[in-house]
């Protein structure tokens, strides 16, 4: 095609991933991304320090999961705090993050002169998404980094005796806690998927980030009522605490892969009706 | 301004793709009944037929709310017509966008930023949006545009420290990442000052000169007039009138004002010479000059032999409002 000849630049499939590179420096250098970071990382260091501060009383046997552990393993902190953070701190940071990828372009404006770049509306949206998911392994990453240090310093380290009594050395328990990370990061990714869904119904990025939270913390208290025990296995958040099973020698599979299973079927379901919404949807802001 | 600099690449690119591309006449916008009808039933763009020719400066004027933005959004992807279509630079919208849109630049609706991104950044990451868009000429082009617009000394300024003009400007640089087949510009002079406007209206020519097409829109009618050679004009959702902006004025008669101590002898004089509507104010008369207008210096003449004492004497420009006005039958400043 002549027409085009001057102009056709011999694109190659890899500059797509440009938008990627530019998404990620763009969620990243936002001071409310770091701030996001920034408290997640606070929480194992107030954990830790309530912890050795109570060393001396009475434990009453209460408190997150393995708080217990934490003053014989430092290592301990991790699993503790990722405990902590699971059920609101770090879906709450998805869900400002998710929330915001379309509406906050949306309310900003800054949307359209993306499109007619034109960044495509499929693959802007992959782009978004998978920047979310970035964010998810980098928030639990912090989490769990800030733990290990805090740990380190705070409380011995050394072998791990495991929640089925077995003891492995300590390098296999660094393996598990990396491991750990890993599922709690894709735990998270169901919730960034709606929180991209919803994102992609408003101009307006706070709607999008208060909705997002908000169907977190009703499906947080639905969770937690025992009468609605027949929906509960569907929601996104019902087998989250299921990564605990990593600690048992040998690992206990079921519930890791219902909560595996459920994700996926968060993102297939929530990420198609993100992705016919914003194919066909006018943009006017 | 030091533009001419980067203006090569340009050049060649936009020249080549009009000169050996396309049958002459080609359009680089074309609607065909082009509608929208909002959710709400409001009718926004009612049936379009608009032709913008090949390198021309294209006025599209209308007042707020006579569907103009959302016509360009239509154009360029971003709302689906209710019913018709359009093709821009000969392929159809919204199909071809991938293909179409990296040699189309456009400001829609004012300038969006990152606020928290420096100006340069902002650029960057419109850029990386493009596929077609090679990220080892990346910065060099960046800069290029900042310089082209008068921003490279406020490129590493944070955009949220810009003022209204800045980002009008910085707007106007991720239109020109690229060369350019298009550019579509709604209301580029908005937020600018008398010495901004003129660069921009400056830069306008200099990229027509080079072949662009460029499509603006605006409500000023005097900086369409300025620049435009062609214009089309809109009003709640219909469009009016469009042709080359000479035709557009040459449909309207222009008046002849004298000023003269003799008022009243003078406007017999005219009278007789075919003009029409005449009116006199103190020492002035004016009156419309008749179709084929006769030689002002015969007139002036018959003035002069009638013993009229012509103080002054001159046929008043007519200018784009005044042919506005004649064919819409009512003033400019009317919202929606």
């Amino acid at each position: 095609m002549s027409l085009a000849e001057p102009l056709v630049r011999n694109p190659s499939p890899l500059w797509s991933l440009g938008l990627l590179r530019s998404e990620l420096g763009t969620v990243f250098r936002r001071w409310r991304t770091l701030v996001l970071l920034g408290v997640l990382a606070t929480v194992p260091v107030l954990v830790g320090i309530a912890v050795k501060a109570q060393t001396h009383g009475d434990q009453g046997g209460h408190g997150p999961a393995f708080i217990a552990e934490v003053t014989n393993n430092g290592l301990f902190l991790v699993f503790t705090a990722l405990a902590v953070t699971l059920p609101f701190f770090l879906p709450m940071a998805i869900g400002v993050i998710a929330g915001d990828a379309i509406a906050g372009e949306a309310s900003a404006g800054t949307l359209r002169y993306l499109l007619v770049a034109p960044a495509g509306r499929t693959r802007l949206l992959l782009a978004k998404y998978a920047s979310v998911m970035v964010f998810c392994l980098v928030a639990t990453l912090v989490v769990a980094a800030s733990a290990l240090l805090v740990g380190a310093v705070l409380f011995p380290l050394g072998d791990v005796t495991l929640i089925s009594g077995v003891t492995v050395p300590f390098s296999d328990g660094l393996l598990r806690a990396a491991a750990i990370a890993g599922v709690v990061a894709v735990s998270l990714i169901g919730i960034a998927a709606l929180g991209l869904f919803i994102s992609t119904l408003t101009d307006s990025g706070i709607a999008a980030m208060a909705t997002t939270v908000g169907v977190l913390i009703t499906v947080q208290i639905m969770d937690g009522v025992p009468q609605l025990h027949a929906v509960q296995p569907l929601l996104f958040s019902h087998y989250w605490l299921s990564f605990a099973d990593l600690l048992r020698a040998p690992v206990m599979w079921d519930g890791l892969a219902k909560d595996l299973g459920l994700q996926a079927l968060y993102t297939a379901v929530f990420g198609s009706a993100a992705w016919a919404r914003f194919t066909t949807r006018d943009i006017t802001a | 301004m030091k533009q001419r600099r980067e203006a090569p690449p340009l050049r060649a690119v936009a020249g080549d793709g009009r000169a050996e591309g396309l049958p002459a006449g080609e359009a680089a916008i074309a609607t065909r009944g082009l509608t929208k009808r909002f959710r709400g039933g409001q009718l926004a763009v009612d049936g379009l037929e608009l032709t913008v020719p090949r390198g021309s400066v294209f006025g599209f004027l209308g007042p707020n709310g006579s569907g103009k933005t959302t016509t360009i959004r239509m154009l360029l992807g971003l709302i689906e017509p209710s019913s018709g279509g359009g093709h821009l630079l000969g392929e159809p919208m919204p199909r071809a966008a991938r293909r179409v849109l990296p040699k189309v630049g456009a400001l829609i609706e004012g300038p969006a930023l990152y606020p928290f991104l420096t100006g340069r950044d902002n650029l960057v990451r419109f850029d990386a949006a493009d596929p077609t868009a090679d990220p080892r000429t990346r910065g060099a082009r960046v800069d290029a545009a900042l310089e082209r617009v008068g921003l490279a000394a406020a490129a590493g300024k944070k955009a949220r420290a810009y003022s209204l003009g800045m980002k009008q400007r910085l707007g106007l640089a991720a239109a020109l990442l690229q060369p350019r087949e298009l550019l579509v510009l709604d209301e580029p002079t908005n937020g600018l000052d008398p010495q901004g406007m003129r660069e921009i209206r400056g830069l306008v020519r200099e990229l027509a000169a080079d072949g662009t097409t460029v499509f603006l829109s605006s409500h000023l009618l005097d900086e369409i007039e300025q620049v435009c050679t062609h214009a089309a004009v809109m009003s709640r959702g219909r469009l009016i009138v469009q042709g080359a902006v000479a035709e557009l004025s040459a449909g309207v008669r222009g008046r002849l004002t004298v000023t003269t101590p003799d008022p009243a002898e003078a406007a017999r004089v005219l009278k007789e010479h075919g003009l029409s509507e005449l009116t006199s104010d103190g020492d002035e008369v004016s009156g419309e000059l008749p179709d084929g207008a006769p030689d002002l210096a015969v007139l002036n003449a018959a003035l002069v032999t009638a013993g009229v004492r012509v103080r002054g004497f001159g046929r008043q420009r007519v200018s784009l409002e005044d042919a506005f006005v004649a064919l819409t039958g009512e003033g400019f400043d009317v919202a929606g």
